[in-house]
């Protein structure tokens, strides 16, 4: 018996494929794969070229701050398979405890550059709103990643922190349900909760980009008054 | 194995002293460590050259 599912044996199946069937078009599938492609087109979504005003350093700072987190999460998964011990004891242990925080480092040293430059480029011109914001909130929410993780270190430092902040938490009303010095909800904010927002806001923002485009300078010959190249993908604005 | 040689090791640590109490800069209302204050201004030394540093451009201009 032929299934839809069984391709093998049926070179004019559609299935995997982007069959649009006149009667498959009403499916909430077809159409939110619809609105996805007219949104972000695969060249849009992953470009080739990128526009001219682009080749300055100023730019490269977004993409490190990408690369510091993949490298957070990445050794943040190592941490959390071998627990706490493994890395306050093992050489490999400290090794991969040091590579979470320098990487947490440059995260935010990466992070700042990027929001000065773009900051200084009044990046929120031409629609991009929601780039902006999401940029924003994301370097919020990363601070309240950061200070559960100096929570969760587990030694003088972590007790240091936490006994110092209840009281700027408590001050403030949040500390009945936000309570830092309760180790396992801060290491379970620390792991699930705020990586998850995180990692949530961070791809909404890289998406707003490519869907926005980059900023063009204030002085780019070919900008519309309201900040926008003509085409979002710059590929018409290069030099 | 010793890395470092003994006078190098004494340089280093001597140049950054983490065996001890911070060191804070105090100016007003405005308190700060030691090494939050070079990170900033490392920060700031970095933005100023990503402006004025030349990116280099492939052949044909664009990119």
């Amino acid at each position: 018996m032929t299934t839809d599912l069984d391709t093998t044996h049926d070179p004019d199946s559609t299935v995997g494929k982007s069959a649009d069937l006149p009667e498959d078009a009403d499916q909430w599938t077809a159409k939110v794969r619809h609105a996805a492609v007219d949104a972000l087109p695969p060249g849009r979504l992953l470009p080739d070229r990128q526009p001219a005003y682009v080749a300055s350093w100023i730019y490269v700072f977004g993409v490190i701050t990408l690369c510091a987190l993949a490298v957070v999460i990445l050794t943040g998964v190592v941490l959390a398979i071998f627990g706490p011990t493994w890395w306050h004891v093992s050489t490999v242990g400290l090794f991969f405890n040091s590579l979470h925080m320098w990487s947490v480092e440059v995260f935010f040293f990466a992070m700042v550059i990027h929001l000065w430059g773009k900051f200084f480029m009044a990046a929120w011109r031409g629609r991009r709103r929601a780039t902006w914001v999401t940029g924003v909130v994301s370097f919020v929410v990363s601070v309240g990643a950061a200070f559960t993780g100096y929570l969760s270190q587990q030694n003088f430092d972590s007790q240091w922190i936490s006994t110092q902040a209840k009281d700027g938490i408590n001050s403030t009303g949040a500390g009945a349900i936000f309570n830092v010095t309760n180790f396992g909800q801060m290491i379970m904010w620390h792991i699930v909760l705020l990586p998850l927002v995180v990692v949530a806001l961070v791809g909404l923002h890289v998406l707003m980009v490519r869907l926005r485009g980059v900023v063009t300078p204030f002085a780019a010959k070919n900008e519309t008054p309201g900040g926008e190249p003509a085409d979002a993908t710059g590929a018409e604005v290069q030099a | 194995m010793q890395m470092l040689p003994a006078v190098t090791s004494w340089i280093l640590a001597s140049l950054v002293d983490l065996n001890g109490p911070g060191r804070y800069v105090h100016w007003g209302f405005i308190q700060i460590s030691v090494s939050n204050l070079i990170l900033i201004g490392l920060m700031v030394v970095v933005f100023v050259a990503a402006i004025l540093i030349p990116f280099r451009r492939h052949q044909g201009g664009d990119r």
